[in-house]
């Protein structure tokens, strides 16, 4: 079996971690390719895994009936989406969309999960990494909130 | 005559009044009357930017002179018998026969100025304030950074730096709208985004589905910049929240505050530092600004309703 | 036989009734003479045409918040304080065409206009308010644009200043170092010694100006005795000032205390009418208004006084950075005693005590300050044992 430990220890996400939590987390891992205009994941859904995003473009959208979709973030190589430590599973509240050829690493959350919880030396290096990643959208998204460019 | 010496007669910089036979007069460099009357310039071009913003191409109704300015520098823009506002000069420094301004319908001036035509004439007073540190860049990376019609007065210092660009290291340009429909210089955009020595990166807040860019805020895009933090020299305009969120990123990944340059708006009459309107506390906007570098301007930036 | 020679510097005694001729001389000599007269109970600067103008027989009485004329007995000249008005008014007028402009066709022709005030002559000018003139000329002659309409009549003005013989009920010019005895800033200083048996004036020839101006006139130099009364008289004023401010590092005080509690204190009494800054002799801010006729052919620049107090002067499209009346009460006071030092080399406030007196809820700068400094002595850590 391919291992992507190598392209997990390259994305930023995981940047630092442990080789031994790399493996780990390699056996939650899989790759997926995503076509230009093929959807990475859907509202509603069940937000069952967690994208590192590898290369390509990525756009998070809401659709709007009056407007068609209103794209509210783009994701680029480096990114990650997905929701962790959810006591059920959590649902998507947006569309991703491939904008053009992408590649991503999918981590099933699930699994994921139950590996923190046996191992909370890697429970925590992901906590971290996931904090940080919440913190940097937060700021991302008040900016867009506050409409900076508005009259 | 005696009098007890007081306090404030000791002081440095204590009340000192002058000989009035004839007032010790300094700084009289400039010719009386002319920074206080607008020369008339004719609109030669008018193109529309966005739903509310166009750029004006002008030339002097006399003459062939052409209009020098230094990139950052602003105009005192005046409609007959409506009022007068400052706009930033955002043609090239290197072509002065054309005088350039991007104007945003906001008030009722600027909206008398958007709604001139071609052969309609204007007042015009300047230039005024103080311009981008270009000369300074030399040797370093350059980060110009713009939020919605800040990009107007960044594209002077755009202009020079690509006409010079051997001299610098990196070059990048990072520039946040609204939407697609708010963007600026769309072609231009598109040109420099051609060219193998400027990196440009360009987002907006939100955007429709078929809208290809990117889709997210100017701070987070700082990331993707290349630059070495020590030698980097930052140019930033935009809205007063967009500076403050860049700038602290920028220090966050190690640049330093004097190397960092913001260009700031105050409501301005006069454009002469004697109407006492643009005042950011000690500064006038108009004539210690409106660039300024932030190790000078950090703590009024960051204090509020000053 | 032959006065000796009268230089700069020299000091001359002078009867009441010399100050006649010295107004006929200066209107011969094609200026305009101002000074204080009294008009419906206030008190004025206005043309004078002759000494029988000047309020003699009149003092006043000032305190926060309260401006009353009284009567004197003694007959002074200059027996009263500053008035709600300050010379500012002639340098610098309230109201002011900059220029016209005509359109014809497309195009646009600009008409600066003439200066056409005849030169002032200041009569009575007090120490403060000659500090006053003295910042607003670095305002307005000393920075990188020179306002041309300021020049033109400050060149030409005559200044006849005016020691002060009593104190004046709100002003603290000695703090400043502004009063009350005028030092620089003059053509001719005055003080006015008025005893049972004896009126004079000794006069202080301060310029060229002035030096030719008494030269005209048959005047003998002061004897030591009667430049000792002058000192006495200006002593006198001084020992009984009743407000001072300590400017010790003000600014440095200041520019920490932008977030003092102080701040809302006196913004719930402020009423941001902005009196203090219509009458302070040394505010300067103004705004430009642009008109046209109704034809639409024939349009106009005016500048006119502006105070910062009004939400409007710090608009910027979407609202004011000066949205609260605390922000802009602190922007005065800072303006007048903290960033003014670091605009102008020097401080805005002469001590003349108007802010004071015209402030229709008595907010006294001098208790602001006092009140600030006095907040940083409580904060600091109580080391007792």
């Amino acid at each position: 079996m391919e291992t992507l430990e190598p392209v997990l220890a390259a994305h930023p996400f995981l940047q630092g971690l442990d080789p031994r939590h790399l493996k780990v987390i390699g056996e939650c891992a899989s790759r997926v390719d995503f076509k230009a205009g093929q959807f990475l994941f859907r509202g509603q859904e069940e937000a069952t895994q967690f994208f590192l995003i590898n290369q390509g473009q990525v756009a998070l959208e809401i659709f709007s009936a009056r407007r068609g979709p209103i794209i509210i973030q783009s994701l680029r190589e480096g990114d990650a989406v997905g929701w962790l430590w959810f006591p059920k599973p959590y649902h998507w509240h947006y569309d991703a969309r491939a904008i053009s050829l992408s590649r991503a690493t999918a981590l099933d959350v699930k699994g994921l999960m139950q590996r923190c919880e046996q191992d909370h030396l890697l429970g925590y290096e992901m906590m971290k990494r996931y904090a940080h990643l919440l913190a940097v959208q937060f700021r991302v998204t008040i900016l867009q909130l506050v409409d900076i460019y508005g009259k | 005559m005696e009098q007890a010496p007081s306090p404030a007669q000791e002081q440095p910089g204590a009340a000192v009044p002058h000989l009035p036979e004839p007032p010790r007069l300094t700084n009289m460099l400039n010719p009386l009357a002319e920074p206080m009357l607008p020369e008339p310039y004719r609109v030669l071009k008018r193109i529309r930017e966005t739903g509310d913003t166009f750029t004006l191409t002008l030339a002097p109704v006399q003459g062939e002179q052409g209009f020098h300015f230094a990139p950052g520098q602003f105009n005192m823009l005046y409609v007959f018998g409506v009022g007068e506002v400052p706009i930033s000069i955002s043609g090239d420094p290197d072509r002065p026969e054309k005088l350039v301004h991007t104007v945003r319908a906001v008030g009722a001036v600027s909206r008398a100025i958007c709604g001139l035509e071609k052969g309609d004439v204007l007042g015009v007073r300047g230039p005024f304030g103080t311009p981008w540190p270009v000369a300074k860049a030399p040797g370093q990376d350059v980060l110009v950074i713009a939020g919605g019609l800040g990009l107007a007065p960044l594209r002077p210092a755009v202009y020079h730096l690509l006409a010079r660009r051997a001299e610098y290291g990196n070059l990048e340009l990072i520039y946040g709208a609204r939407t697609p429909e708010d963007m600026v210089y769309r072609r231009e955009l598109e040109r420099w985004r051609g060219r193998f020595d400027f990196r440009v990166h360009v987002t907006v807040d939100t955007a429709l589905g078929d809208w290809l860019g990117n889709v997210g805020v100017v701070p987070n895009l700082i990331s993707r910049a290349r630059f070495d933090p020590v030698q980097t020299m930052a140019l930033i305009c935009g809205p007063g929240v967009m500076m403050r969120f860049t700038v602290q990123e920028l220090l966050n990944r190690g640049l330093k505050m004097e190397n960092i340059y913001l260009s700031m708006e105050r409501n301005m009459k006069c454009g002469l530092g004697l109407c006492g309107h643009c005042q950011l506390g000690p500064f006038f906007v108009c004539k210690d600004g409106p660039v300024f570098p932030y190790d000078r301007l950090r703590d009024w930036f960051l204090m509020r309703e000053v | 036989m032959l006065a000796a020679a009268i230089n700069i510097g020299d000091e001359m005694v002078l009867e009441p009734q010399v100050l006649q001729q010295m107004l006929e001389a200066l209107s011969s000599q094609g200026y305009q003479p101002v000074g204080p007269v009294l008009r419906q109970g206030s008190l004025v600067y206005d043309r004078l045409s002759s000494l029988k103008d000047l309020p003699r027989g009149w003092g006043d009485l000032q305190e926060g918040g309260a401006f009353r004329l009284k009567r004197r007995e003694d007959g002074a000249y200059f027996g009263f304080g500053v008035g709600q008005q300050s010379w500012k008014q002639f340098l610098y007028p309230p109201r002011q065409r900059l220029w016209q402009a005509r359109q014809e066709g497309s195009g646009l022709q600009i008409l600066p206009p003439a200066e056409d005030e005849p030169p002032f002559a200041f009569i009575g000018v007090h120490p403060c308010d000659l500090q006053a003139i003295a910042v607003q000329d670095r305002v307005f002659l000393e920075g990188p644009f020179v306002d041309p309409h300021y020049r033109a009549r400050r060149e030409k003005a005559f200044i006849l200043a005016v020691n002060c013989g009593h104190a004046c009920g709100t002003g603290f010019c000695v703090s400043m170092g502004t009063g009350p005895q005028a030092t620089r800033g003059f053509d001719l200083s005055l003080t006015e010694v008025l005893t049972d048996r004896e009126h004079y004036f000794v006069a202080a020839i301060g310029t060229e100006r002035g030096r030719e101006l008494i030269s005209r006139l048959s005047l003998k130099k002061a004897g030591v005795a009667e430049r000792e009364a002058a000192v006495q008289v200006v002593a006198r004023a001084a020992r009984q000032l009743g407000r001072t401010l300590d400017t010790t590092e003000i600014k440095a005080l200041l520019y920490r205390n932008y977030e003092n509690p102080r701040w809302d204190q006196v913004a719930a009494r402020c009423l941001t009418c902005g009196n203090c800054a219509l009458v302070c002799p040394t505010c300067f801010c103004h705004t430009i208004e642009d008109s046209s006729d109704l034809t639409g052919e024939q349009a106009e620049r005016w500048r006119r006084w502006d105070v910062c107090y009004t939400v409007d002067f710090s608009y910027l499209h979407g609202g004011s950075v000066r949205a609260t009346p605390r922000s802009r009460y602190r922007q005065w006071l800072t303006h007048k005693l903290a960033t003014w030092m670091d605009q102008f080399g020097v401080l805005g406030c002469v001590g003349c005590g108007r802010c004071i007196t015209w402030c229709p809820v008595a907010i006294d700068i001098t208790e602001e300050v006092r009140a600030i400094r006095e907040s940083e002595l409580t904060a600091a850590p109580a080391a007792k044992e």
